[in-house]
């Protein structure tokens, strides 16, 4: 088992084109750092200068928003799915 | 033509094409029309808007649309009416009614969705999607409908009656999700990425947003040609906000206005969904998101997208933010009802309410134009003012019984 993480339209150029990539990590910051390695270029989209999650970036784990959670720190289960996708929308 | 150079990112500038897109692929920052405003210049006077239409396409220079195609259900041009008697009940000096309860679809939703389905047509989609709190999900049905589109529309699933029936009455899909406004936004956003479809607040955004400008460029007109000294709005996304501010800057700025405008802009919210007036209210750069729990269904987005923005305009025009409870909001419903037979929704009801808040606070002043926007119908949200609103009295039909029931007027 692994992790799935959902890949949003506009950085599938960073995937291989792949909307869905199976990683591994115990917690969302370890799932990233993995994107990261697997496919260079994620961290520097999603994070700013500080390290942070860009602001209008948002994570969920298995459909909830991580800033209701622990934020990067949040712990993630074999077979859950973390998604990125952008903030801006709706309204 | 309309006078487009193309979309820009707000957060870190990079340039886009005009296309269906609204974030940046670097930074997932908004994209936003970048307009020409030179040719604008050039092109608008205040004679031009006078001899268009009695509708938000009066301002088409104005707006990222080409004229020939608009899709248009008579958005707008609203009343703006002198509210003496709410003013009175306030303590506050000149008050104005922006009243867009007399949209075709009764809310202000009409203008965005109708610069959204008018743009839809421009890029080709042959179907519309939003994702709504309710008075969108009408909107767009409707627009649809007119334009011989496909819809569909996702709601969260414990919505209004009233906003499902007036929804579903056009013929397009309605889907309702079982969960929250923000869990159906965070759907469409991934739906938008695998469906052809024009989600008008999300693929379709930042054309649609602009539709809420017309708020401001009705309100000045209306006003003489002058911008209100403050403006109340409620706040859901942020972006009714920020663009009504954006509206007056650009009359301006292509020579409609003499002066340049100095309004205050504040926000209303609902204590049960506030997370920008908590911000505001704790000096706090951050946004936190919350879970919605309001009667108020139309503000209960709890991860605005605007939000920040709309902080910024608060801050930068010194106005203020209140945050109030469904008790005030029904009041602030019932206030407006009573002083001016105005009957909004529960969003009206805050931004009443908000505006009795902020006037109590000094926030408002008593020496200032102030404008308040009441942006849907009283009707969609019946729920809400269900308890004591049953008639006076119930009496048989004889006069007797009257007068036993009235035994106290002056004949």
């Amino acid at each position: 088992m692994a992790i799935t993480v959902r890949i949003p339209t506009q950085l599938r150029e960073l995937s291989n084109g792949a909307s869905e990539l199976s990683l591994e990590g115990k917690t969302v910051a370890e799932v990233l750092s993995q994107l990261e390695e697997r496919h260079p270029g994620f961290a520097a989209r999603l994070h700013d200068d500080q390290g942070a999650l860009r602001r209008f970036v948002n994570v969920f784990v298995a459909d909830e928003d991580i800033r209701f959670l622990q934020g990067l720190d949040t712990a993630v289960a074999d077979g859950q799915t973390v998604s990125i996708i952008p903030a801006v929308a709706g309204g | 033509m309309a006078h487009v150079l193309g979309l820009r990112c707000r957060e870190c500038g990079r340039d886009y094409d005009v296309a269906p897109v609204y974030t940046c692929e670097w930074c997932f920052g908004p994209l936003e029309v970048n307009y020409d405003y030179d040719a604008i210049s050039s092109a608008i006077s205040r004679e031009r808007i006078a001899s268009g239409p009695a509708s938000i396409w009066r301002y088409a220079d104005l707006l990222p649309v080409d004229r020939g195609h608009a899709v248009d259900l008579g958005a707008g041009f609203t009343p703006l009416v002198r509210a003496d008697r709410l003013a009175a009940a306030l303590g506050l000096g000149e008050v104005w009614v922006k009243n867009d309860t007399l949209n075709p679809t009764n809310s202000f939703k009409d203008r965005v969705a109708s610069v959204a389905l008018s743009k839809a047509l421009e890029f080709g989609f042959k179907t519309a999607a939003c994702a709504s709190t309710g008075n969108l999900a009408n909107s767009v049905a409707a627009h649809a409908a007119r334009a011989g589109l496909g819809s569909y529309v996702f709601i969260p699933s414990n919505l209004e009656r009233a906003k499902v029936v007036t929804t579903a009455v056009y013929g397009g899909n309605v889907v309702a999700i079982e969960g929250n406004y923000d869990d159906v936004n965070r759907l469409c956003a991934e739906l938008a990425g695998t469906y052809p479809w024009a989600f008008v607040n999300v693929n379709v955004r930042p054309f649609y947003a602009e539709g809420s400008k017309t708020l401001a460029f009705e309100t000045a007109e209306q006003l003489g040609w002058e911008a209100p000294d403050h403006v109340v709005v409620p706040v859901a996304s942020g972006s009714l906000l920020t663009k009504i501010r954006k509206g007056f800057d650009e009359l301006h700025k292509v020579g409609l206005l003499d002066r340049p405008p100095a309004v205050r802009v504040s926000g209303a919210q609902a204590t049960g969904c506030s997370p920008v007036a908590t911000a505001w209210l704790e000096g706090s750069d951050t946004i936190r998101p919350v879970k919605p729990d309001t009667i108020a269904k139309s503000l209960a987005i709890g991860n605005p997208a605007d939000g920040y923005f709309a902080l910024d305009a608060v801050r930068q025009t010194e106005g203020g933010l209140a945050a109030v409870s469904d008790g005030e909001v029904v009041e602030g419903i019932r206030l407006l009802a009573q002083t001016e037979g105005i009957f909004a929704e529960t969003a009206g009801g805050v931004t009443v309410a908000s505006l009795k808040r902020l006037a109590e606070q000094g926030i408002v002043g008593r020496d200032e134009r102030v404008v308040v926007y009441i942006t849907g119908l009283g009707l969609k949200t019946l729920d809400a003012i269900e308890r004591g609103s049953d008639p006076t009295a119930t009496i048989k039909p004889t006069l007797d019984a009257f007068h036993e029931a009235f035994d106290d007027i002056e004949e």
